[in-house]
């Protein structure tokens, strides 16, 4: 009886993990986590220590937004916290000479993962400062007709693949600093920067599963690409971005630049097959779908879809159980739809009600299908109450109809 | 070289799926387990020696990082621990050992 009692108990302390095909497809895929949320009281007592709660939390489809951290990146950045805490800048001592070990190692791995030399890389706080470090170049400009274009290799909202190589060769050609935001692009495509003829390339830490804070810009030197500082201060970094240079974030960095360049394939691989998944099982099951962005030079991990006659703010708000977005983070505050889907021409309803889904290293079938299950039974009960769908329906053509004002 | 036999291949693809197991996010556990297997699958018919200890090596250190990665939080860990003590006190005194 005793035994019964004991092992029942025990079975009850033990963190429930989910099991991905244990339940129906609708009871699904919540995550149920024992909670390891930080606990800012720490209990002294064991008897008063909290049941592993099982706290739900949404699934997370924004990885253009951000990603999480890979274990193996925190796992290369847990020393520098930790032990290894020297400034970098700190030339008479062994904690500085090891700090400054690891933040030549990590400045390496992110030239290797671009095909640059590592002398090319300048360690920023991520790819905005990166941008504004490159476009202050033009104001550096000695000659008055020297220009710069710039270009985002991959674009936050719809996925589109900029046609990087050919914008290279006619800019070194005319002999223009050609600049790329690679900040989605990096370890996810192959990029070369001497292939594509880039001068400035700006990285993002934090989009490709590395910490948040820490970026780097790549500025060629052959031919010298010059660009002005933008925080002057005790010249490190060769005097194009003054300050301490984060170990621990940089070392995060280059070992998800690493990580990237050899998780590239399989990524790629396996983020195609999920995408084409959900795409497949949306546009199979509803009517009325746009995918927006060209189908051909798109990367497969960001999918903008616009649902037609359904307003994308509502879809969001009913899938409260995954975390998703309809346009980009850096203007979610407004209700502006995004300028970018404006810019390749889609009709204002149609720009007004997409959603982007972002497939990432970590997500799942599971979660796949959970997120396209939701979204087309949401799909379709937000158009039963919709009167727009009810004209289509009958047949209205709605581009005829007269607005009235009352 | 001892490291580099089928038996011991299989104990380090064993350990390596049952410490993945313990990850408590579940984006983290989902995809060791699936990337060991995949990882070990691709190179299951892998024949120079070499290559094999580069990555039996590469395996041995990725378990090392899944181990240190691991937080079981030490009040959870304490109050399991004290649950299957006191089982084998029961235990025990019941068949006198």
């Amino acid at each position: 009886m005793l035994l019964r009692t004991a092992w029942r108990r025990a079975a009850a302390a033990v963190p429930v993990a989910p099991g991905p095909k244990s339940e129906a497809p609708t009871r699904g895929l919540r995550l149920r986590v024992a909670d390891h949320a930080p606990q800012f009281a720490v209990p002294s007592d064991t008897a008063t220590a909290p049941q592993a709660e099982s706290v739900l939390r949404p699934l997370y489809m924004d990885v253009q937004a951000t990603t999480p951290l890979d274990p193996r990146v925190l796992d290369a950045m847990l020393p520098y916290l930790v032990n290894y805490y020297g400034n970098p800048h700190s030339r008479t001592h062994a904690y500085g000479w090891e700090s400054e070990a690891a933040m030549e190692h990590a400045r390496q791995q992110v030239a290797s993962l671009i095909g640059a030399d590592p002398r090319e890389i300048i360690f920023t706080s991520g790819a905005t400062e990166s941008n504004n470090i490159a476009i202050k170049e033009l104001e550096a400009a000695i000659q008055p007709d020297t220009s710069l274009v710039s270009v985002m290799t991959v674009n936050n909202e719809i996925g589109v693949k900029q046609p990087i190589a050919e914008i290279g060769r006619i800019c070194s050609s005319r002999k223009v600093y050609f600049h790329t935001d690679a900040a989605q692009a990096v370890g996810k495509i192959p990029l070369d920067v001497n292939d594509m003829k880039i001068d400035l390339m700006s990285i993002s830490g934090h989009k490709i599963y590395g910490p948040k804070g820490v970026g780097a810009i790549y500025i060629r030197r052959r031919p010298r690409v010059r660009v002005e500082a933008l925080q002057s201060g005790g010249g490190q970094e060769r005097g194009m971005r003054s300050g301490t240079v984060p170990t621990p974030l940089v070392v995060g960095l280059g070992a998800a630049c690493e990580v990237a360049q050899q998780e590239m394939e399989y990524d790629h691989k396996r983020i195609s097959k999920l995408a084409e998944r959900l795409t497949q099982k949306i546009m199979r099951s509803l009517p009325d779908v746009v995918m927006n962005g060209d189908p051909e030079h798109h990367y497969p991990g960001c999918i903008n879809l616009s649902f037609a006659y359904v307003e994308g703010e509502s879809l969001l708000m009913a899938l409260k159980d995954v975390a998703l977005s309809s346009g980009s983070a850096c203007t979610s505050a407004s209700l502006e739809p995004s300028y970018v889907l404006r810019a390749i021409g889609t009709d204002e309803d149609l720009a007004h009600s997409s959603i982007r889904f972002g497939i990432g290293r970590f997500t799942t079938e599971e979660e796949v299908d959970y997120t396209v299950e939701k979204c087309i039974h949401h799909v379709k009960r937000l158009r039963e109450m919709s009167p727009l769908w009810e004209m289509v329906q009958d047949g209205i053509d709605l581009k005829s109809i007269k607005w009235t004002q009352h | 070289m001892a490291a580099s036999s089928r038996a011991q291949v299989l104990d380090l693809y064993r350990a390596m799926l049952r410490e993945s197991k313990h990850f408590s996010a579940y984006n983290y556990r989902t995809y060791a387990v699936r990337r060991i297997r995949d990882a070990f699958r691709e190179n299951k018919n892998v024949k120079d020696p070499v290559e094999i200890q580069a990555l039996v090596n590469k395996a041995k250190r990725d378990l090392g990082i899944i181990r240190r990665q691991l937080p079981v939080t030490p009040l959870e860990s304490a109050r399991i621990i004290c649950l299957f003590i006191a089982l084998w006190k029961h235990l025990k005194s019941r068949l006198f050992l």
